[in-house]
């Protein structure tokens, strides 16, 4: 545990060092406060004390941000061979993926208390139902955990952070849509399966604020075989080269 | 704390990096790696830090087997890999720091430890600098600072000098040397001369094999059972000399050197010394012995006779 806190803390550090943190707070904020408050289906035109305009906005703006940050997370260490220093130290594999996981999370997590004034604000203003923010928060955490793994493991498959990008973004736009589109074209048994992959009826099951445990366990089993699958790839180094 | 390497065998595909080999390093000893390109050195010392597991075998690092204990042995390992990675973007004092905490360094002792390393390898000037603004040789300092950080009992170094300038290797090799002393360390190098200067034992490794094993006398003497001596000679000219010492037995074979007049490169017979008699050949003719020099046989030439084919 105290490894993959290690790892974690250097994680997030980097992410400052590097400027992408900022960048992606600045950007993330921006993006939802001007959707939130200003234009399209902002709180003022749908004239409800009410997030949803925000959690539809988190959630794409998160699709394409998270990519950006994970593609460096493994590949580049492949690349410039850290990776061999990194788990020549006292670490095993799993360590090093759940520590760059939850650096990673950690972020994401500081990105959206800072949209936390949004939700007092609104309250002031009207009515609010408590229960769908923390909800939709809930919901936004699980999904950028499921978004984080999935880019984590395209970033231990290549060494060119391109790559682990157009892969990630590849990989969610089959969750996000493309099953999206399959439920809706079939019926019965196959739409139902279709249905359930998809990263989008779950989502808005949790933001509608119905915490149901089969979402729940949805977005975590899927994190832990995008977690699994990475360590598969870190261990791969030993099969041939 | 010794290594114990037995039997390891490691495949990349259809390809056998190493082919079952054994070998032994004990406390105190640097042992030299040495090999053409390819030849399997990077994927032994790999395996010994726990990076790739062996295909075959196992190795042991005091007592801990590299399969069913790695996290002990990679405590016991400080590691410089081939073209010394490190994270660019981190400044010197914080990735001695993250590497410190990897190690399970105690935390009041981090601090005094990183000292420490920043004095031995000379980063006094450079810690706070981050490490993609330092020069190749501060990057190797970084290197080496970070393999030594938790006071490792063995050291495994694949090219600690690989890019360094002459006086950066000199220092390093000091270092390697003091190190050396107390702990055990296994360095590979296609420098010959590197090895032969910091290492006690080489091991001339070709095609995943094991192809000598010895100090670098051993090998010379596995090698050349010769002796060649460079001899200068005045008061005689080059024709009457030549002839006179094709009379003595011990001598197979005479070169005479372009460069000097009357001056020979001297080939004994095997297991057979002919200074005495060329000293008492001059004596008796009255010529004077103005050089004699043994020549010693290159471990580049062993180096080349043991790895072609």
């Amino acid at each position: 545990m105290k490894q993959i806190w290690i790892i974690t803390k250097r994680e997030l550090k980097a992410f400052f060092d590097s400027l992408m943190a900022y960048i992606m707070i600045v950007a993330f904020l921006g993006f939802t406060g001007f959707f939130t408050w200003l234009y399209g289906a902002d709180v003022f035109f749908i004239n409800q004390a009410s997030l949803q305009s925000f959690f539809s906005i988190s959630y794409w703006t998160l699709f394409f941000f998270i990519p950006a940050l994970t593609m460096r997370l493994i590949a580049e260490e492949n690349k410039s061979g850290t990776i061999e220093l990194l788990l020549t130290k006292p670490v095993n594999d799993w360590q090093v993926v759940m520590g760059k996981f939850l650096g990673t999370l950690l972020l994401i997590l500081i990105a959206l208390a800072m949209t936390i004034p949004y939700y007092f604000t609104v309250s002031s203003i009207g009515k609010i139902d408590h229960g769908a923010v923390w909800s939709g928060y809930l919901g936004l955490i699980l999904m950028s955990a499921t978004y984080i793994s999935i880019g984590l493991f395209a970033s231990s498959i290549t060494s060119n952070q391109i790559i682990a990008f157009l892969l990630a973004i590849f990989i969610g736009i089959i969750f996000h849509i493309i099953f999206d589109v399959l439920a809706s074209s079939f019926t019965g048994l196959l739409g139902g399966i279709f249905s359930y992959l998809s990263i989008n009826s779950h989502y808005e099951s949790i933001s509608r604020g119905v915490i149901d445990s089969k979402d729940l366990i949805y977005f975590l089993s899927l994190t832990f075989i995008c977690l699994f699958s990475t360590e598969a790839f870190l261990a791969k180094r030993n099969l041939s080269k | 704390m010794d290594i114990v390497v037995e039997n390891l065998t490691k495949t990349y595909g259809p390809q056998r990096a190493v082919d079952n080999i054994s070998f032994q390093v004990k406390t105190g000893e640097v042992l030299g790696f040495l090999g053409p390109n390819g030849a399997g050195k990077t994927t032994t010392m790999k395996a010994i830090t726990c990076f790739l597991s062996p295909t075959d075998g196992d190795i042991k690092v005091g007592g801990n087997s590299v399969l069913s204990n790695p996290d002990k042995v990679k405590k016991l390992i400080g590691y410089l890999p081939e073209m010394n990675p490190l994270y660019v973007e981190m400044p010197v004092i914080d990735y001695l720091k993250f590497v410190a905490e990897l190690q399970g360094i105690h935390k009041n002792k981090i601090r005094e430890r990183i000292k420490e390393m920043v004095t031995i390898c000379g980063l006094e000037g450079e810690k706070h600098k981050k490490i993609s603004e330092l020069s190749k040789g501060y990057r190797q300092r970084v290197g080496l600072a970070q393999a030594l950080i938790h006071d490792p009992e063995v050291l495994v170094l694949d090219e600690p000098t690989a890019g360094l300038d002459p006086n950066q290797i000199a220092e390093i090799r000091a270092l390697i040397r003091s190190i050396g002393r107390s702990k055990t360390v296994v360095l590979s190098s296609h420098i010959l001369a590197e090895v032969e200067a910091t290492c006690d034992r080489i091991l001339i490794i070709n095609k995943g094999k094991i192809v000598a094993d010895g100090t670098a006398d051993d090998l010379r003497k596995r090698a050349h059972n010769r002796e060649v001596l460079r001899i200068s000679i005045e008061g005689a000219d080059s024709n009457t000399a030549f002839q006179a010492l094709r009379a003595v037995d011990t001598i197979d074979l005479i070169d005479p050197l372009p460069m000097k007049e009357c001056s020979f490169e001297i080939h004994s017979k095997n297991d057979a010394t002919s200074r005495k008699a060329i000293f008492s050949l001059c004596v008796e003719k009255g010529w004077f012995l103005t050089e004699m020099t043994p020549i010693e046989t290159k471990l580049e030439d062993i180096f080349r006779e043991l790895t072609v084919n």
